[in-house]
C-alpha cells in the first residue's frame, strides 16, 4: 500500500520536473518570438517589461501576459456548445503535454521507457487536431468553423507525410523505442539519421510545421483572412490554454525532430579525435536541449520569412510531393538496409 | 532542361533558403526604432499642432476678429463672437476651437492676415474632463506666451516658403 503511494508521488514530482520547465519554455518562447521575428523585420520588439523596475531586455512580458490572460473574462458567445467549448482547449493541450511522457532527455532519462513509443507518439500528435476541430465547431461561428474545417484537411494530409517519414526511422532503427532509435545513431553526427534519411527529415520538419499550425501552415489561423479561425470566439484562460498548447507542440516537434533524426542527447562530437575527448563531460542533455533550440528558431525563423501558402498549394504539396518523395526514399531505404549500406546499416 | 533545374530547385528548397537567408541577414541589421518617451523624431518648421494665439511684441493680441480662419475652416470647428473695443478697434470676445473637429489642416494658420492664429509645435496633450477639448481664447493665448519663441522661431526658419 504504501509502496504503491510513494511509486505514485515519485512519478508526480517526474511530471513536476518535466512540466515546470516546458512551460517555462512555453512562456519563454512566446518572448522569443516576438523579439527575434521584430529583429528580422528590424524592429527591436518587447523590450520594456522587466522586473523590480529593472527593464531586463524585456523579460516580464511572457510573465505580465499570462497574469492579464488569467484575470479577462470568459467570454462565452451565445450559441456555443458550452461543454464543447471548454473542453476544446483541454482536448488540445493535453496530447501535447502527455506526448512528453515517452521523450527520453538521456540515457535513461524518461518517464516511461516503453516500446511502442514512437506509435505513442504519433497517436497523440495527431489527437491535438481533435482541440482544434471541436473548438470549430463548439464556437458555432462561421470563422472559427472555417478554421477548423480548413485544419481538419490540412492535418489529415499531413500526417501521411509524417507517418510515413517515422516509418522511415523505424525500419532505420528496428524499433520504436525513443531510447533504442536514440543509441542506434551513436557513433558521431556523421551517423545520426539526419544523413541517410535526409529527405525523409525534411518531410518530418515540414509537416510538423503543418502538424503545429504555424506559418507558412497557418491557413486555420489566418489572422488576416479568417480572423484568428478555430479561436476567434475564446478569450481569457480558455483562448492562452490553446496558445500554451500550440506552443508545447512547437517545442514537442522539435525535441521528436531532434530526437529521431539529430542523435538526441548525443554529442556532435562524438568519435572526432581530440574535440570528442575534451568535450565528453558535457551531459547529454545540454546538446538535447541545443538541438531542441535550434529546432524551435527554425519554426520563428520560417515564420518572420514565409508567406503563407494558399489552400490549394497546401493540398498539392502535403499530397503530390511529400508523400511521393517519403515512399520513394523508403525503397532506397529499404535497398540500403538490405545491401547493410556502411556506415549507418553495416 | 529548364524542367530539370527547376525540379532540383524545388527538392532542394532553394528558393527558401534564399529567403531564409535575407531574414537571417536582416536579423543582424541595426534596428531602427524610435523608442518613444526617451528618443523623438526630429519635428518639421511646418509642423501642425496644437494651436495658438499669438501677441504683438508689446504685448497687444494679433487677433482682429476677421473671421477669415472661421470661414475656411473646413471642419467648423472654429467660433468667434466679436464687439468694439473701447478704443475703437474690433477683438473677438470669444475665440474657440473644439480640438475633437479640429483635423489640423493649417488653413486657419494660412488664411490668417496677421499671423494670430498659429499651429505649434506640441503635439503631447490630453483632456482629462469633458469640455477640456475646447481651446477658449485664453488658453490658446496662454499657450501663445509660454511657446512664443519657439513659434517665432519655427516661422523666421520656414520663411523663405511661406
Amino acid at each position: 500500500m504504501y509502496e504503491l503511494a510513494y511509486d505514485l508521488i515519485i512519478i508526480l514530482l517526474k511530471i513536476f520536473a518535466i512540466l515546470i520547465p516546458l512551460m517555462t519554455a512555453v512562456a519563454y518562447l512566446t518572448y522569443a518570438e516576438r523579439r527575434l521575428i521584430g529583429f528580422m523585420q528590424v524592429r527591436i520588439g518587447p523590450n520594456r517589461v522587466g522586473f523590480f523596475g529593472f527593464r531586463m531586455f524585456g523579460l516580464g512580458q511572457p510573465i505580465a501576459d499570462a497574469v492579464k490572460l488569467m484575470f479577462k473574462e470568459i467570454v462565452m458567445p451565445a450559441e456555443a456548445n458550452r461543454y464543447l467549448f471548454v473542453i476544446a482547449p483541454i482536448l488540445a493541450i493535453a496530447p501535447a503535454l502527455a506526448a512528453w511522457a515517452v521523450v527520453p532527455f538521456g540515457d535513461g532519462l524518461v518517464l516511461a521507457d516503453i516500446n511502442a513509443g514512437l506509435l505513442y507518439i504519433l497517436a497523440l500528435t495527431s489527437l491535438g487536431v481533435y482541440g482544434v476541430i471541436i473548438a470549430g465547431w463548439a464556437s458555432n461561428s462561421k470563422y472559427a468553423f472555417l478554421g477548423a474545417m480548413r485544419s481538419a484537411a490540412q492535418i489529415v494530409s499531413y500526417e501521411i507525410a509524417m507517418g510515413f517519414a517515422l516509418v522511415g526511422v523505424l525500419m532505420a532503427a528496428h524499433s520504436l523505442n525513443l531510447r533504442e532509435i536514440v543509441l542506434q545513431q551513436s557513433g558521431g553526427f556523421w551517423h545520426w539519421y539526419w544523413l541517410p534519411l535526409l529527405p525523409l527529415f525534411m518531410v518530418y520538419l515540414i509537416s510538423g510545421v503543418a502538424e503545429t499550425n504555424r506559418a507558412p501552415f497557418d491557413v486555420a489561423e489566418g489572422e488576416s483572412e479568417i480572423v484568428a479561425g478555430f479561436h476567434v470566439e475564446y478569450s481569457g484562460m480558455l483562448f492562452a490554454v490553446f496558445f500554451l498548447a500550440e506552443y508545447a507542440n512547437i517545442i514537442l516537434i522539435s525535441m521528436l525532430t531532434v530526437l529521431m533524426f539529430w542523435g538526441g542527447w548525443l554529442s556532435p562530437f562524438e568519435g572526432i579525435p581530440l574535440l570528442g575527448a575534451a568535450t565528453a563531460w558535457i551531459p547529454g542533455i545540454f546538446w538535447l536541449v541545443m538541438k531542441t533550440f535550434f529546432f524551435m528558431f527554425c519554426f520563428l525563423w520560417f515564420r518572420a520569412t514565409f508567406p503563407r501558402y494558399r489552400y490549394d498549394q497546401i493540398m498539392r504539396l502535403g499530397w503530390k510531393v511529400l508523400i511521393p518523395v517519403t515512399i520513394v526514399w523508403l525503397v532506397v531505404l529499404a535497398v540500403a538496409i538490405v545491401a547493410k549500406l556502411p556506415p549507418w546499416f553495416g | 532542361m529548364s524542367g530539370l533545374t527547376h525540379f532540383i530547385k524545388s527538392m532542394t528548397l532553394w528558393e527558401l533558403l534564399k529567403g531564409m537567408r535575407l531574414t537571417g541577414r536582416y536579423l543582424f541589421v541595426r534596428k531602427i526604432t524610435i523608442q518613444y518617451p526617451e528618443e523623438k523624431t526630429p519635428i518639421s518648421n511646418r509642423f501642425r499642432g496644437l494651436h495658438a494665439l499669438r501677441r504683438y511684441q508689446n504685448g497687444e493680441e494679433r487677433c482682429i476678429a476677421c473671421k477669415l480662419c472661421e470661414a475656411v475652416c473646413p471642419a467648423l470647428a472654429i467660433t468667434i463672437d466679436s464687439e468694439e473695443r473701447e478704443d475703437g478697434t474690433r477683438r473677438t470676445t470669444r475665440y474657440d476651437i473644439d480640438l475633437f473637429k479640429c483635423i489640423f489642416c493649417g488653413f486657419c494658420e494660412e488664411a490668417c492676415p496677421v499671423d494670430s492664429i498659429v499651429e505649434t509645435q506640441i503635439y503631447e496633450y490630453h483632456f482629462e474632463n469633458r469640455g477640456e477639448q475646447i481651446m477658449t481664447k485664453e488658453k490658446l493665448l496662454a499657450i501663445g506666451d509660454k511657446y512664443e519663441e519657439q513659434i517665432a522661431a519655427a516661422r523666421t526658419a520656414d520663411a523663405r516658403y511661406r
